[in-house]
């Protein structure tokens, strides 16, 4: 972190030296871009009135490489890689994201089992996602390691799964146009099933581990406010707008893949605080572990891919699609045009943590600077995704 | 009470701790490089190409089309097609890649090649331990440290390599029998069997 | 949900002046959109976000898209006099659309749980009229949208709060996101180039010892 030091009202003063007293004077420090808790390269300009924090700007770009730019130059299917270094956390939701949105744009139908697979993984996601996240707000916190290295270990069986299945556990680039790369065999689904069996005993622990206690306690409550009407406003999604009590879920709303046939609730918070965040992950994953149960216990053997769907020289119709889904951060959606060519005419993603980093400043005004850490964490960030 | 959180937190920490001593579950990990845990079938790294028989450059199944040049997302596999034709090594005149070079500074891994490819020449390879010295020449591929033959394909993927052996000799079969019905009305001659027959070099060395 | 002929109607009544297009969508999607045209975009939007029976108070994605200058071929028939005579003919004219700037703005309403509507305002052209007014007030979360597709756009929102570039660093001069953008050659050289990088690296770049001992032939 470095410091400056300058009064709001007289910036052509001389800058005043560290000796110097500081009362009544507001402090700027630049907090980032290399600092553990920002989740990466990202950050954020603070002016402070002693430990307040009186003005926020976040500062983005560092990880900046025009995702969408080389969207538009490289073929629908070889998007989709790219889509992996999205969120970087969450890469088989992203490719459900861009296989949904490219389905709508050139009207391709998916298999039974297929959506079956996506909706099994998807959840996956979510729980490694959510799993990760409660430990890192909580290093955030000043727990170090413990809780994060228990979410870790839990994230580690998950991505065992996934290496086993699509070859590689982060960047699995594992969805097609109209289905899914490889098929899962028995033994895969059989420890699927055991994981998600043990899952909630993980669940019950993490939750003894941290939810009562009293620390994470006075560092969440009340910290970090957030109105259900500015959330509606500022396009929140996902865990973070259900915090404030707002019942969107784009699974229920939309209803894509086979969501309407499963059985699951929508958590929602009251507070909109950052603890009411927290709760919001904790409980969405028994969520998602019922979803997983159910799906697990219904999937059928079948074709696993569209044979309508072409791998080499796609071309989809002309015309425009918007896609959504609920990935573990918020609403993740592809924009498209296509112009009838083998590429893109325009592919936009909508990033659900940028979005929901915009409302970042009216969290933090008032609190300290310690708060604006576990703030920022509870936003839940990744910046492959902010930047893209 | 104050405090019944955190010494309950406290438990849970002693029980993992202890834990870990007994249960498999609550300690995952390994000490690399002393122990591996195992790579799964499906587990992707970088692409290789395979040959046949027994000369790597003369069996190479890649015919240099060029179409996963095309399709690379990160554009780094570099290709020179041939000007003439030479003998594969079943003896059929084919293009061959003069320069194939893939650079796995650049590769991602996405096995897109592996999926465009309609000769089965390119694969994915499951060899990690790849730091090297320098970024340019050591990092860039040379068609000479890609080319790996069959025998090592299945040592790495053996049902994968199976079911892509049993449809190139179908394939060829369905091809030899075409031949010999389009030969049979002129003369009574053999018919060679085009393509690769890896099948018949199926076991596995591993 | 209304139809768009439906909302083109009644926002048309309630705003006077105001003027709306639809925009079809051929393709299997068929997500049409709204074209509202500049002037009454904020009036439009508030229409849009506060009616009763649309409520869309959900601004979920807001971006760019370039056109650049575009000639479409079409036939018509013309009557000409030919060889005497005068006939109908087919013949081909040459229409030039001028390039401009868009902005989209993909709606949903999270109190009645319906969308997309789709809205777009169109810029004059991509030079000095890529402005358009700012949908900030009405909806907050297109704030660091709009700032984004100012950096990498360069269409200039009138009425922003806080107009800055967001993801190129503020000394940077072009839009990156733009058609005609011109990517800067002083890339890293790499060794398995390809036609354009290939002949770019080669103008750049002396060649190096390593690439004629890459490249014997
Ligand atoms: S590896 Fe396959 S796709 Fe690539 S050039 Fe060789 S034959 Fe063609
Ligand atoms: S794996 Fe992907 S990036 Fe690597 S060479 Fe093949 S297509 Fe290119």
């Amino acid at each position: 972190m470095s410091a400056t030091v300058q009064t709001l009202e007289a910036m052509e003063r001389p800058p005043v030296t560290m000796s110097s007293r500081l009362e009544g004077e507001l402090l700027e420090v630049s907090m980032g871009p290399q600092h553990p808790s920002t989740h990466g390269v990202f950050r954020m300009n603070v002016t402070l009135d002693g430990e307040i924090v009186r003005k926020l700007k976040p500062v983005f770009g560092y990880l900046h490489r025009n995702h969408e730019q080389i969207g538009e130059q490289t073929t629908y299917l070889g998007s989709m890689p790219y889509t992996d270094r999205l969120d970087y956390f969450c890469s088989m939701s992203n490719n459900w994201a861009y296989a949904l949105s490219v389905e709508k744009l050139a009207g391709i139908e998916v298999p039974e089992r297929a959506e079956y697979l996506r909706v099994i993984l998807a959840e996956l996601t979510r729980l490694q996602n959510h799993a990760s996240l409660l430990g890192f707000l909580l290093s955030d916190m000043g727990a170090w390691g413990t809780p994060l290295m228990y979410a870790f270990r839990e994230r580690e069986k998950i991505l065992d799964l996934f290496e086993s299945l699509a070859g590689s556990r982060m960047m699995c680039d594992y969805m097609r146009f109209g289905g899914c790369r490889v098929d899962a065999d028995d033994n895969w689904l059989a420890g699927a099933r055991k994981i998600v069996d043990r899952f909630p005993k993980f669940l019950d622990e993490f939750e003894e581990l941290i939810l009562g206690n009293e620390i994470v306690i006075a560092r969440t409550q009340n910290v970090g406010k957030l109105s259900a009407d500015l959330a509606i406003s500022a396009g929140i999604t996902g865990p973070m707008l259900r915090a404030c009590g707002v019942n969107y879920d784009v699974r229920k709303v939309d209803g894509y893949g086979f969501y309407p046939r499963f059985k699951f609730r929508i958590p929602l918070g009251e507070h909109g605080d950052t603890y009411d965040r927290l709760m919001m992950r904790a409980l969405e994953m028994r969520e998602s572990v019922e979803i997983l149960k159910q799906a697990l216990a219904q999937i059928q053997p079948g074709a696993i891919v569209n044979p309508k769907a072409k791998i080499r020289a796609f071309r989809p119709p002309v015309g425009e699609a918007y896609g959504r889904i609920e990935a573990p951060k918020g609403e993740l959606g592809f924009y498209l045009i296509s112009d009838g060519g083998p590429n893109p005419y325009r592919y936009r993603v909508r990033p659900p943590s940028f979005i929901n980093l915009t409302v970042l400043e009216d969290l933090c005004l008032g609190h300290t600077v310690a708060d604006v850490m576990v703030i920022l964490g509870s936003v839940d960030i990744v910046m492959g995704e902010v930047d893209r | 009470m104050i405090g019944t959180g955190i010494l309950k937190g406290m438990g849970v920490t002693a029980r993992n701790f202890v834990g870990s001593y007994f249960e498999k579950e609550r300690l995952i990990t390994v000490q690399y490089p002393e122990e591996r845990s195992p790579l799964p079938e499906n587990y992707r790294n970088f692409p290789f190409l395979i040959y046949d028989g027994e000369d790597p450059q003369a069996g190479l199944r890649c015919v240099a089309c060029k179409i996963c040049e095309k399709e690379c997302p990160p554009q780094c596999i570099y290709i020179v097609k041939s000007d003439d034709k030479k003998p594969d090594y079943m003896g059929k005149p084919q293009f061959y890649p003069k320069v194939f070079d893939i650079d796995i500074s650049v590769c991602m891994s996405c096995q897109i090649c592996v999926e465009v490819c309609p000769f089965e020449a390119i694969k994915m390879d499951k060899e990690f331990e790849l730091s090297k010295r320098e970024r340019f020449n050591h990092l860039l591929q040379r068609k000479e440290e890609l080319s790996k033959p069959n025998e090592y394909y299945h040592g790495i993927c053996p049902t994968e390599a199976a079911d892509v052996d049993a449809k190139l000799g179908a394939a060829a079969e369905a091809a030899a029998k075409k031949k010999a019905v389009a030969a049979a009305p002129a003369a009574p001659v053999l018919a060679k069997p085009t393509g690769p027959t890896g099948s018949t070099s199926a076991p596995a060395s591993s | 949900m209304e139809s768009l002929e439906q909302i083109k109607a009644r926002a048309e009544a309630a705003i006077p002046g105001a003027k709306i297009d639809i925009v079809p969508n051929l393709g299997p999607a068929n997500q049409p959109s709204l074209l509202i045209d500049n002037e009454h975009a904020p009036a439009i939007a508030k229409f849009l976000r506060d009616d009763p029976t649309l409520r869309l108070d959900f601004c979920s994605n807001v971006t760019g898209v370039d056109w650049l200058d575009r000639v479409t071929k079409k036939t018509v028939k013309v009557k000409k006099v030919v060889e005497g005579e005068e006939k109908e003919v087919n013949e081909p004219i040459e229409e030039r659309i001028p390039g401009y700037l868009e902005a989209v703005y993909h709606l949903f309403s999270m109190a009645h749980k319906h969308g997309p509507i789709t809205i777009r305002m169109r810029t004059r052209d991509r030079g000095e009229g890529a402005r358009l007014p700012s949908l900030t007030p009405v909806w907050r979360s297109a704030e660091f949208q709009e700032r984004e597709i100012f950096d990498l756009y360069g269409i200039r929102f009138d009425g922003h709060p806080d107009l800055r570039r967001i993801l190129m660093w503020d000394e940077f001069e072009d839009h990156p996101m733009r058609k005609d953008y011109v990517q800067p050659d002083d890339f890293e050289w790499e060794p398995t180039p390809h036609d354009d990088v290939l002949a770019r690296a080669k103008q750049h770049y002396a060649p190096r010892p390593a690439e004629q001992e890459l490249r014997p032939s």
